[in-house]
């Protein structure tokens, strides 16, 4: 996937004012908080269980490598393959390996944003092997060569026209609006490629160190015709994943269901332990799982660790009001919203993802929702820290700063500053008590007045003994 | 803590857009912590909090505002402003200093001590003895880091509440930020205008006639927009309404030259 992630500015513009996807930024809006909320008020111990998920994320983190190799040893002994990689380019060659092994010549997916993130259909597809989404919404992206733009609900950002424009030209039948029509279409199309997919890629959320075990849950049931099908299945997924034990899997599964989309449970939750053991009905007869690192493990002990407790909820987008505006494409690479903020910097480097840390008013209401209590707007921070010591801070709003902190840390020099600008404003102001058009203020004159200052300064009257 | 139990001594922190903006919020501030019984003063050696610095990431710059503002709030009783973004942001001081370093400490102290204003009549002196009575509805933002770095949520709501005849009409999303957020808003702008855009159609929405909130950016930010819109709703900062201080015109409204002004 290109990355797109410096144009930004001009993504959020171009954003703004297409009519169709801020039709359906607001059925997002309008969907997925109210949900969570309702589902939260539910549960009189979610608190508590974010508190004790953030502990266990933080413990797990401590301990990453021995539970990865404790993972590693029962995938093993349970008869499947573990492939470390340290970076995109790695995983993208072990799975096109695996899939040449066995002569695959189209690949089914489940959904699975760490293979975005490793750009596998691309590099696949470049390859001779045809991968094939499964995950209804990355289906319709499939078809219409678009990228995800939500982290859980791939297509959000289209409309059912879109859906159905897509259906009528991929699948040269009658155009139908109906959700019903549509989605069984998808199913007839879908059904012949799973019986015929030599491979099947699935994500995880979540690796089970004790067992072996990986899990991935879905709403549609795709994942599991994607996986036990094929004669081959490779779960590609990313080393913070890991949890140690079964019953922590549940706590996560429990809070990942109800930040996501409100629902108690997530409708398919499907564990795969292994390939097919002897007697078993079904299930694939090799077991790959591909741990991509990819920039996580140099995360570890820094300031930017808090970040891996991420379970891939998507609430803090959800409820992000910059997401809200502008969808996840205007972010320019795989992961939007207040996450992507964050873990985009990290994986393209701060030098491509400058803008997205600094696109936010740290409102908060991210970290006010995050599962695993990640504090989202400080991190955020932590890059702007990271940009402002290499200099990368544009320059106009470096001098801006350097001249504004000469005057904010000489108090007397800061009251005539104050009161020379409160001067200026009221003389711009007049008699009409603000501002329509300042010189050098156009971000903000462009849309709003600017109120003017209703007298002298505080400082000045304070002194003059006024009250 | 001498006289901390009767007559607390407060040292205000301004902030820079009441300071140059809007004199009257800091003076309905002075006016609400002396009827609550607080001796107030104006320490000379503040200048702005160092939010501007502390989120562009400069943070050699925001550790000497933070130093210079430590210093100048010693010794008070309390730290109290008309802001829940600033007086946050002396919370955050506390990030700036390594462990051992005397000015964490110095700042754990500040942060114990600093209070948004009407966190600070509720939660410290349980003063909610309003004498003030305003004509008409209000519906009230609610500023982000007031609302969740500091829990300011019931406190200006019960305070609202004992004005005579004010009518509170709730906003749909009240809690939702209005796309100020500092230099973001100057940033990006067309993201931020589409935030102020929701926000003030939520607004009129409420029918109130008022937009009150506590923080002056927002508040400038809301009030410019509603300007430019034509909508017919006033904007104030809350404490005006409190001290029963409105005779002032609401915000970017004018019935004088004020470039003659004083
Ligand atoms: S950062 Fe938190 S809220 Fe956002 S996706 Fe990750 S777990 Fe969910």
């Amino acid at each position: 996937m290109q990355i797109k992630s410096p144009d930004f500015k001009k993504n959020a513009r171009i954003a703004l004012q297409d009519v169709g996807l801020q039709k359906a930024l607001g059925n997002l809006k309008a969907g997925f908080p109210v949900k969570r909320s309702i589902a939260v008020d539910r549960m009189p111990e979610f608190e508590d269980l974010r508190d004790e998920a953030r502990d266990l994320k933080n413990h797990i983190l401590g301990n990453l490598d021995i539970y990865l190799e404790q993972f590693e040893s029962k995938v093993i002994e349970n008869g499947g393959h573990v492939h470390w990689c340290r970076t995109a380019e790695d995983a993208q060659k072990k799975i096109l390996e695996i899939c040449q092994e066995v002569d695959a010549k189209t690949v089914t997916k489940g959904k699975s944003m760490v293979s975005e993130e490793i750009n596998l259909n691309e590099y696949l597809e470049a390859n001779g092997v045809q991968p094939i989404e499964t995950d209804l919404g990355e289906y319709i992206l499939q078809l219409r060569e678009d990228h995800p733009s939500h982290i859980i609900a791939p297509a959000i950002h289209l409309n059912l026209e879109d859906v159905s424009e897509a259906f009528h030209k991929h699948h040269k039948r009658p155009k139908s609006d109906d959700p019903a029509v549509l989605m069984q279409e998808a199913r007839e199309m879908l059904r012949k490629k799973f019986v015929a997919a030599d491979v099947g890629i699935t994500g995880a959320n979540f690796c089970v160190a004790e067992t072996g075990s990986t899990i991935i849950v879905t709403n549609e049931g795709n994942g599991d015709l994607t996986q036990t099908l094929p004669k081959t299945h490779i779960v590609v997924t990313s080393i913070e994943k890991v949890v140690p034990t079964l019953e922590d899997m549940t706590l996560f599964l429990r809070l990942l269901a109800r930040s996501a989309t409100g629902q108690e449970f997530t409708v398919y939750n499907t564990l795969s332990t292994g390939p097919r053991r002897e007697g078993d009905q079904d299930g694939p007869e090799n077991f790959h799982v591909v741990l991509v690192d990819n920039g996580r493990s140099e995360m570890v002990g820094t300031e930017f660790q808090d970040m891996l407790r991420c379970i891939r909820c998507s609430a803090c987008m959800n409820h992000c009001p910059v997401y809200g505006s502008v969808g996840g494409h205007a972010y320019g690479w795989v992961y939007p919203g207040p996450m992507g903020s964050v873990l985009t910097p990290q994986m393209i480097g701060i030098e491509k993802g400058g803008n997205l840390p600094n696109a936010s008013t740290f409102c908060g209401k991210c970290e006010s929702v995050c599962p695993v209590r990640i504090p989202l707007p400080k991190l955020m921070r932590h890059w702007r820290e990271n940009e402002f010591e290499k200099h990368l801070t544009p320059s106009a709003a470096r001098y801006g700063l350097a001249g504004w902190a000469f005057f904010a840390k000489r108090p007397t020099m800061y009251r005539m500053l104050s009161k020379t600008s409160n001067w200026f404003l009221r003389t711009m102001a007049g008699k009409k008590g603000k501002i329509s058009k300042l010189p050098l203020a156009g971000g903000w004159t462009d849309f709003r007045d600017m109120p003017a200052p209703s007298g002298k300064t505080f400082m000045q009257q304070w002194k003059e003994g006024q009250r | 803590m001498p006289n901390a139990e009767h007559h607390p001594r407060v040292g205000l922190f301004v902030t820079c857009l009441a300071d140059m903006f809007r004199p009257s919020v800091a003076f309905a501030t002075v006016r609400l912590l002396e009827q609550a019984g607080c001796i107030v003063e104006v320490p000379e050696a503040q200048t702005c909090c160092g939010q501007p610095a502390y989120n562009s990431g400069d943070k050699k710059t925001t550790q000497e505002i933070a130093r210079q503002t430590i210093a100048a709030f010693e010794g008070f009783d309390y730290v109290v402003g008309p802001s829940g973004s600033c007086i946050g942001m002396l919370h955050y001081y506390v990030d700036l200093f390594e462990a051992g370093d005397s000015w964490k400490q110095r700042a754990e102290d500040l942060k114990a001590r600093a209070f948004e204003i009407t966190s600070f009549l509720i939660d410290v002196v349980g003063f909610d003895k309003i004498s003030a009575s305003f004509e008409g509805s209000v519906t009230y933002h609610d500023s982000c880091s007031g609302l969740r770095q500091l829990g300011v949520k019931q406190q200006p709501r019960t305070l609202l509440g004992k004005v005579e005849n004010l009518e509170l009409k709730e906003m749909e999303e009240a809690e939702t930020c209005c796309g100020f957020g500092g230099t973001f808003c100057v940033k990006y702008p067309d993201i931020s205008n589409r935030m102020v855009s929701n926000k003030t159609e939520y607004i009129s929405n409420s029918g109130a006639r008022t937009l009150v909130g506590g923080d002056l950016g927002c508040l400038l930010n809301m009030a410019g927009k509603l300007k430019r819109e034509g909508k017919e709703v006033e904007a104030r900062h809350v404490v005006e309404i409190l001290a029963g201080m409105c005779d002032e015109p609401a915000i970017g409204e004018a019935d004088y030259d004020l470039a003659k002004q004083l």
